[in-house]
């Protein structure tokens, strides 16, 4: 049976996008928050500092740092004593946070970040893209993509449950796009306290570093063991792919809150051409199928929300059945002409019997908006493709010819 | 759902207006989003903020292109920023001025109705600051949200004195507006 978020507005206010956020930390009862401003981000830190300022937060140490590199670090020592840990971050901070991300996914510490995502320098962007989280892809944090801020704030309870099983102890980022998300003012139910003290529970991992019980944590690993330590890595995202959509279900039931497990499916049913999208312009997408589909065009929507660990899987049997699949990335990797999703997406088809055309968009960089005209756009290509084939597999949306 | 831009000058309050307004659209049981234009705000510099009102959540994510009223606090910014850009026919432009409406060549078929925030703020708020006036002229001249859920939204944003003589402003524009209408 599809789940649905019935919306409940006696419960809901306008607040900001940060505050929904902050709030759903302060609500998770952290231990140890590190901040380092960055705009986007800053309202965030800048909310849970005024809750730790009024005594809203009991147990928590709140660590003003120099750097988003301490920032990380800082958390690597506070979870690895079995502290609940959260800090945010964007763009350039998280980008020099690189080498702290491996070390706490090598040291297997469930951190939650929430990442409000922008673009990367140079040139100096403070506008939204994904390129900053994507290019994290490979240092072993879970990924979740928020469609609206109160799929964001809600996340953030969700991903302390995921990263803290202890069959996981990942860390996960919870992605949402930066000012399109993190600044916008709209009707939210802010995390219940009572639920949440009930679906979330106290952080109480097996192993810690206690000095009357001392351990080492992210040793020297020589040849004989270190590929062990990556492989068990890999397991352990893969028993989050399961995880992620349990959570999920387990939310729904709890909070009647559902926004998808590790994707989500939207007029797919039937649909002949179907966009891939993560992050807030699923929104966007969905308002122009809703109009397109009154003149019988058949698209639909799969939103993949969990970038990491890859839903290989729940992507293909959506797909499976489609005449088109086009995918948009708010990222592109240099070299490849294409976003990450994208190649991706095509990586999982290959070597299976599904066979169906895939084309990329690389769409949104350094906070360029995107109208509906420019969906309606990309579905007409998509029509394009159905009568005569692919001609360009992957390409830049809205590129001003005039300005290269 | 109906969309309304607002214009202003970097400190004089215009994304806090787009979201008094969504706070206000909310209380009257609708669906709203209030957003910036992102930029790199600077005091003084010509700035943008959104508002969207619905019935149903809101989902779409661009900026307004096409907007149904359009709010302008400062009327110096005319000579530098087209304002009517995209206002639909049958939409509503709002001007902070002290000018008949008839005096500002503007290229658009929409209403342009014109209220002297300014002189409303000094006399009531006692300082030149117009973005919650202008909220009440807008209720007065659009019907899409309640003075009162405006008056409220500013109370509960500025608490006590500064708060109430707000709201007192709001209901001042609201009445003038509304009777032009």
């Amino acid at each position: 049976m599809p789940r649905e978020t019935t919306m409940d507005k006696s419960k809901m206010v306008v607040v900001e996008g940060s505050y929904a956020v902050a709030h759903s930390v302060k609500v998770c009862r952290p231990n140890v928050i590190s901040a380092y401003p960055i705009t986007p981000q800053t309202h965030i830190v800048e909310d849970l500092s005024q809750f730790m300022a009024d005594g809203e937060i009991p147990n928590c140490e709140y660590i003003n740092v120099e750097s988003e590199f301490s920032a990380l670090s800082a958390l690597v020592g506070s979870s690895a004593v079995g502290a609940r840990s959260y800090s945010a971050t964007t763009s350039q901070g998280l980008e020099l946070m690189h080498e702290v991300l491996f070390n706490v996914s090598g040291m297997r510490l469930p951190i939650v970040m929430t990442v409000a995502n922008r673009a990367v320098s140079a040139p100096i962007s403070i506008w939204n893209d994904q390129q900053d989280s994507i290019a994290q892809r490979d240092t072993g944090w879970i990924q979740l993509y928020a469609e609206n801020i109160q799929e964001a704030s809600d996340m953030t309870a969700q991903l302390f449950k995921i990263s803290e099983d202890k069959d996981i102890m990942m860390p996960s980022m919870a992605c949402m796009d930066g000012f399109i998300l993190s600044h916008v003012y709209e009707p939210v139910v802010l995390l219940e306290q009572d639920i949440t003290d009930e679906f979330l529970p106290p952080f109480n991992p097996e192993r810690t570093l206690d000095p009357s019980n001392p351990l080492t944590f992210g040793a020297f690993a020589d040849p004989n063991y270190y590929t062990e330590f990556r492989y068990l890595q890999e397991q352990a995202m893969q028993t989050a792919l399961k995880k992620i959509e349990t959570v999920a279900d387990e939310f729904s039931d709890m909070y009647g809150r559902y926004f998808g497990g590790l994707i989500d499916e939207y007029q797919t049913e039937d649909a002949d051409i179907i966009i891939m999208a993560m992050g807030s312009i699923v929104g966007t997408i969905k308002d122009v199928i809703d109009r397109l589909r009154e003149n019988n065009v058949k698209v639909g929507l799969l939103k993949v929300r969990a970038f990491r660990p890859f839903p290989a899987e729940a992507i293909k049997n959506v797909i499976k059945d489609a005449k088109v699949v086009v995918v948009l990335d708010k990222n592109i990797s240099l070299g490849m002409n294409a976003g990450a999703l994208f190649i991706e997406t095509k990586s999982v088809l290959y070597n299976t019997d599904i066979d169906v055309p895939v084309t990329g968009y690389m769409i949104g960089h350094g906070g360029r908006d995107i109208p509906t005209s420019t969906i309606d756009k990309i579905i007409d290509d998509a029509k394009e493709i159905m009568k005569s084939g692919i001609k360009t597999e992957s390409q830049f949306t809205d590129l001003k010819e005039e300005l290269v | 759902m109906k969309e309304i831009r607002i214009h202003g000058r970097g400190g004089q309050g215009s994304v806090t207006a787009a979201e008094l307004l969504a706070v206000a659209a909310f209380a009257d049981n609708k669906f709203s989003q209030a957003f910036p234009a992102f930029g790199v705000e600077r005091r003084g510099a010509p700035v943008q903020a959104f508002t969207r009102i619905g019935d149903v959540p809101i989902r779409l994510r661009s900026q307004v292109y096409e907007p149904d009223y359009v709010i302008v606090q400062d009327p110096t910014l005319l000579e530098v920023v087209e304002v009517a850009n995209g206002l639909k026919d049958d939409g509503i432009l709002i001007i902070n001025s002290d000018f008949d409406p008839e005096t500002f060549k503007i290229d658009t078929k929409a209403r342009i109705m014109t209220v002297n925030a300014t002189k409303i703020a000094l006399d009531i708020i006692g300082r030149p600051i117009v973005n919650t006036v202008l909220l009440g002229a807008f209720a007065g001249a659009t019907g899409e949200v309640k003075p009162e859920s405006i008056m409220e939204a500013v109370k509960e944003r500025f608490p006590g004195k500064v708060g109430e003589r707000n709201a007192e402003a709001v209901m001042e524009a609201y009445k003038m507006m509304r009777d032009q209408k």
